[in-house]
């Protein structure tokens, strides 16, 4: 009884890694998103052509199919779709990002208030919730941007408008349970304030399925931003956008096929990465989300 | 008797059960309905009831984790029945603390024992630099007999006993009198029950406390505490010292439970009420039988129990008791209609 079993940092990081690599797919998922992360951060050196990234023309190499020196071919101005491909998941990445950054931290504040304070607070909080969240998101995302210039400024603004209410209702839900727990009553009963109680009893609690649901997450914003920009809503040439690319190359369907089909699978592959990895994080908290 | 530490009384808990688009009251559940007592210093006061008869809100209660619906809380002088002209009042949330039931609840699993214990010494600003709070939080572990470097353990290392320890520590770090004990031993195993009772009682004695014990278990009250209250759907039925209640038990309700505890022994069985064979379950506190609410279990009522609520009323001043089976509990006027 008197030797306590503190665990060292290491052994609990070890048991982590064990819980989360159980799954193969989560190391995948993770793989997958540190590579592109990666890629994108030292994008300038590791692609062959940077200047491709935008406007360029070379039409003395345009439509090339994937060979040397460009692997996945050009499109029809001549640029490199791999070089094209990395800048593109920068916006993805950046609109994922940024769209979580506005939208996670307004909806857990309202949804941890929601929670905790019964009665009108949590009334009209869940009610204008709900309201968004029956709005069907691209619909919501193309109304926004009908009304708005589309770029990718707006794209974002779009995004977080209808990605809050999601962690809103989630925090809320895990609140709702976790207002009842005997030590958020030991604190009220010793006379903490509620600051302390929503920020330091409940919230640390709530990080674990929060983090999750944000993996989760990147992979449906990048998603979202992908529809938008093929639409013509989101990037704007000749900025590189996954989605653009995509829709820029149905034109030349099936002829010039590498134009679309590799963006494609980029998104492809960037949303299962994030997918993945949310799964394996979910495995290790024991969360649902 | 000295002058009461805490007297409850007529204290009314009642919960709105809402329903429909527009949440309209559609009833109401009895949790606690009309319960008087009072709690002299340095005194165990034991609560014992089924699930659901109410102890715990009416232990919420008293903690003001809940609005009182009527009745009055008086602690030292003070009513405390309105939780938010409590809360104005820090130097009496200081005096009344809890230990909950269940130990795996009641820690933060993502704070450290140091980060716990460090709350109510802040709140109360009882300590003020970094050093003061590790020497208090040392000696708060010492008292409850934990070694002073589990402050730096998360509660998912400790045990069940110990969590408890340091649950109690967290209580007694605002240095209370009162202490609320919501059935604090039951989640334990056997062997741990024993130590946690016996630093409670040993902490008891040297902190002069006076403790709220609610439990279900009859043989641990019986030795803990020096007056016990029985509580059914939201009212005392009996309310006497321990050893007139277990030795002279009057209200069947009581004899039912006491009935039931498991003996290993003759002689034990012999301390033992006679048999009732218990019947029924506590019907829901949202729909509280008529008359006595008891009745529709009882092997003693009679006509009057379905029709008339009893008052509680005592022969000898202490022990009191609410059943129509003795004298005084029928109210009077409704007693002479009856006989007419």
């Amino acid at each position: 009884m008197n030797a306590v079993a503190v665990a060292p940092a290491r052994e609990h990081l070890r048991r982590t890694w064990y819980a989360f690599s159980r799954n193969g797919g989560s190391v995948v998922g993770l793989g997958i998103v540190v590579a592109i992360v990666l890629l994108t951060t030292f994008a300038p050196w590791l692609t062959p052509f940077p200047r491709h990234a935008r406007a360029f023309t070379d039409f003395e190499h345009a439509g090339l199919p994937p060979g040397r020196p460009y692997a996945l071919g050009t499109d029809t101005i001549g640029r490199d779709i791999f070089t094209r491909v990395v800048f593109g998941y920068r916006f993805s990445l950046l609109l994922g990002v940024v769209v979580l950054t506005a939208a996670v931290p307004t909806g857990v504040l309202l949804g941890l208030l929601a929670g905790y304070y019964r009665g009108w607070p949590e009334t009209v909080i869940m009610r204008i919730t709900d309201i968004f969240l029956s709005i069907p998101p691209l619909a919501l995302a193309l109304a926004i941007m009908a009304v708005l210039q589309p770029n990718l400024q707006n794209a974002m603004l779009a995004v977080s408008a209808m990605w809050w209410p999601w962690y809103t209702r989630l925090v809320y839900g895990l609140v709702s349970s976790l207002r009842t727990e005997g030590y958020v009553q030991a604190a009220q009963i010793v006379g903490a304030s509620p600051a302390h109680i929503l920020l330091r009893e409940i919230l640390p609690n709530c990080l674990p399925a929060v983090l999750t649901k944000m993996t989760l997450d990147m992979a449906f914003v990048i998603l979202i931003g992908s529809s938008l920009s093929f639409l013509g809503l989101g990037v704007q040439p000749p900025d590189p956008d996954l989605g653009t690319m995509v829709a820029d190359g149905a034109k030349y369907m099936p002829d010039l096929w590498w134009i679309s089909v590799f963006p494609g699978l980029a998104i492809l592959v960037v949303v299962l990465g994030f997918s993945l990895l949310g799964d394996g994080l979910r495995d290790v908290f024991g969360v649902e989300v | 008797m000295s002058e009461p530490l805490l007297r409850v009384d007529n204290l009314v808990k009642h919960f709105p059960i809402r329903a429909g688009f527009l949440m309209r009251q559609v009833g109401v559940v009895r949790a606690v309905d009309g319960v008087s007592f009072s709690l002299s210093p340095g005194e165990t006061f034991g609560l014992v009831g089924e699930s659901g008869s109410g102890k715990t809100t009416l232990a919420m209660t008293l903690l003001g984790g809940y609005r009182a619906t009527a009745g009055e809380i008086w602690f030292r002088g003070d009513n405390i029945a309105d939780p938010v002209a409590r809360r104005r009042r820090p130097a009496l949330t200081k005096e009344i603390q809890v230990v909950f039931q269940d130990p795996g609840s009641s820690l933060n699993p993502r704070r450290t024992v140091r980060q716990t214990l460090e709350v109510p010494l802040r709140v109360h600003r009882l300590v003020s630099t970094h050093g003061e709070a590790a020497r208090q939080i040392a000696r708060l572990l010492e008292t409850v007999e934990l070694p002073a470097e589990f402050m730096h353990a998360f509660p998912a290392a400790l045990s069940g006993g110990q969590k408890q320890r340091v649950a109690i520590a967290r209580a007694l770090a605002t240095e209370p009198s009162f202490i609320v004990l919501d059935e604090p031993t039951s989640a334990l195993d056997v062997s741990v029950q024993g130590k946690i009772i016996a630093l409670l009682l040993d902490l008891q004695r040297r902190l002069n406390l006076t403790y709220l014990f609610i439990t279900h278990d009859l043989s641990l009250m019986r030795n803990v505490a020096t007056r016990v209250a029985v509580m059914y759907l939201g009212k005392l039925a009996e309310l006497a010292d321990t050893a007139s209640l277990f030795g002279n038990p009057l209200h069947p309700y009581t004899r039912m439970l006491l009935s039931a505890i498991p003996v290993v022994s003759e002689a034990e069985e012999r301390l033992k009420p006679r048999w009732v064979v218990p019947r029924g379950e506590t019907p829901s506190p949202a729909r509280v039988p008529p008359g006595c609410s008891f009745h529709p279990r009882c092997p003693d009522a009679f006509a009057v129990c379905p029709r008339i609520d009893p008052v509680a009323a005592s022969a000898d001043g202490r022990h009191v008791v609410r059943c129509h089976l003795y004298p005084g509990c029928t109210p009077a006027e409704v007693a002479d209609a009856a006989r007419t």
